[in-house]
């Protein structure tokens, strides 16, 4: 099953992702335009692509675990997920910038407001790495490097879920779930089995400093 | 007592009148157990505004015993039983007691009112509803001298609201009033929109409305009135009062740590609808700003 998956999305060419990936935005902003979002289209929108930014993020993360756990192979359309998923925080963002607060106060809202300044830092990470989205850029600053940068995805996943966690109002399971995904996703990159042996190790040599190694840890085994 | 307030808000207003308690005149009225008479004096030039559809007014609620979202009370509050509905009216009261609806629609006279209605979330609505002065129910059921407060309680029915389900707020939803707020000729209860009777999404078959407040004091499908000595709990302080106060009024200088409150989203523009400037008390700042003299606003929010 998983091998003729595989094989089937062998012939499945990455543009064709860069094709479909602005069918969803271009779909919620006609129904918007022609009436069909009920009577507050504007906030509508801005929640929908809030959530499709927020799927993007988590397919994009999903591709690693899905390989290495279930051995289904999405690398070669990571970069276009990836590219995609900055694009819809993008008119996420715009959308709140035009038709929500329609350019007002936009600096007070950013350092106010927690669960604006928390979304618009991750934003402001995701900048660099739609911008070294390519081979050439990989060439420039070495695949080390550059690893080493898009390893920010993971804070990046962290604000979204944090911004989704701190916008709703009262209890509300939603982003709870959602927090708990993007947390067992990055949960799944960390080598837990080498974790435990080094820092036993550390532990032995060094107890103060047993809790480290967990980013190193993470970053190592994230193959790429 | 009924029509002590004249609508301000109708598209043919040419001459604005609304009537005008000052605070002294509200305060002996509030402490003979009767209101005085109002003043009618000529407020501050409004807007004439049309109000919303029906339409918008009836989708578009947010009444989270029926879901989180806007959409989910229209869809899920038809399972609400309305028939028969008791209303328990108890604390300093003369006469408390369990009321049926039909009771107390009997006494009471039903006007219409046209009041602007603005959400905590930045958007308003112009919504014509047709309903009962809350003085005037309190003043049949006699209250004591010494009562401050008004708490309200919502139907809990866990059968027929799946929103109850998710412990969202501290169920039931309470909301509170001071005596004098509640005794304002601006205050009501609720039972129609648009000369019909009020639908289950908002609130049916009564519910309270302040218009120079956030809409979630307005506090929906009461089953319980009780006059209290002390202030009574809010739902929404509850959860978060840090974001919420137990006044909550309209007031476009102090901000909500999540909205700015400066302007609001007038619903019914469409997608490109334009923010328009938030008004002091919603825009009923003649009427009910010398209730809160002396008050700091940013303090009391
Ligand atoms: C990685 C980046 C981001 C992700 C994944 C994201 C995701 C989301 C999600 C899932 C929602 C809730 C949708 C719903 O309730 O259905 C949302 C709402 C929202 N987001 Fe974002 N967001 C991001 C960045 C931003 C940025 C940069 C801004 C603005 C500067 C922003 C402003 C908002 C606003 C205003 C809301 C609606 C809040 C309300 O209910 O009024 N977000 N976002």
């Amino acid at each position: 099953m998983v091998h003729a998956l595989n094989t089937g999305l062998r012939h499945v060419p990455a543009w064709a992702l860069y094709l479909m990936a602005p069918v969803p935005v271009v779909w919620i902003y006609y129904l918007g335009l022609t009436g069909q979002l009920g009577v507050d289209p504007a906030k509508v929108i801005e929640h929908q692509l809030g959530i499709w930014s927020l799927w993007l993020l988590i397919a994009g993360l999903a591709v690693t675990p899905l390989r290495r756990f279930a051995g289904v192979n999405l690398l070669k359309f990571r970069r276009a997920i990836g590219v995609t998923a900055f694009f819809y925080v993008l008119a996420h963002l715009l959308t709140w910038l035009v038709l929500d607060v329609q350019f007002q106060n936009v600096w007070a809202d950013i350092v106010k407001r927690w669960y604006i300044t928390v979304g618009m830092a991750a934003f402001v990470l995701m900048v660099p790495l739609a911008v070294t989205s390519n081979n050439r850029s990989i060439r420039k600053i070495g695949a080390g490097a550059w690893r080493r940068l898009h390893r920010l995805v993971y804070p990046i996943a962290l604000l979204a879920a944090l911004h989704f966690l701190l916008l709703v109002k009262g209890f509300q399971w939603e982003p709870i779930i959602y927090a708990a995904v993007i947390a067992g996703l990055l949960a799944m990159r960390v080598r837990w089995d080498a974790l435990w042996t080094r820092q036993r190790a550390s532990h032995r040599e060094n107890p103060a400093r047993s809790g480290a190694g967990l980013g190193g840890e993470l970053s190592q085994s994230s193959r790429y | 007592m009924a029509y002590r307030w004249k609508n301000t808000l109708t598209a043919d207003a040419v001459t604005p009148y609304s009537a005008f308690l000052n605070r002294r005149q509200l305060m002996a009225g509030a402490a003979a157990g009767a209101i005085a008479g109002a003043l009618p004096v000529s407020a501050r030039a409004q807007e004439a505004l049309e109000p919303n559809t029906w339409e918008e007014i009836t989708t578009y609620n947010n009444y989270y015993e029926f879901g989180t979202g806007k959409e989910d009370p229209a869809r899920n509050a038809h399972r609400l039983t309305i028939d028969p509905w008791t209303v328990r009216i108890d604390g300093l009261v003369d006469k408390p007691g369990d009321y049926s609806f039909a009771d107390i629609l009997s006494q009471m006279t039903i006007e219409e009112r046209i009041y602007r209605f603005r959400c905590v979330e930045a958007w308003s609505m112009v919504i014509p509803w047709n309903g009962f002065e809350l003085a005037d129910l309190l003043d049949w059921v006699g209250v004591q001298s010494s009562a401050k407060y008004v708490a309200f309680e919502t139907a809990l029915r866990p059968d027929e609201m799946p929103g109850v389900a998710s412990p969202v707020l501290d169920w039931p939803y309470v909301e509170g009033l001071r005596l004098d707020e509640a005794m304002h000729p601006l205050t009501m209860m609720a039972t129609g929109i648009y000369g019909r009777d009020i639908p289950k999404q908002n609130g049916a078959p009564m519910r309270l409305v302040v218009p120079w407040k956030y809409g979630f004091k307005s506090i929906k499908s009461i089953v319980r009135i009780t006059l209290t000595e002390d202030e009574p709990p809010a739902s929404w302080n509850i959860a978060n009062p840090r974001e919420y106060g137990f006044y909550s009024n309209v007031n476009p200088n102090v901000d909500h740590p999540r909205w700015s409150q400066a302007t609001e989203r007038r619903i019914g523009g469409g997608l490109f609808a334009k923010r328009h400037p938030t008004l002091m008390f919603n825009g009923y700042e003649d009427e009910v700003a010398p209730l809160y003299d002396g008050m700091d606003l940013t303090k009391f929010i």
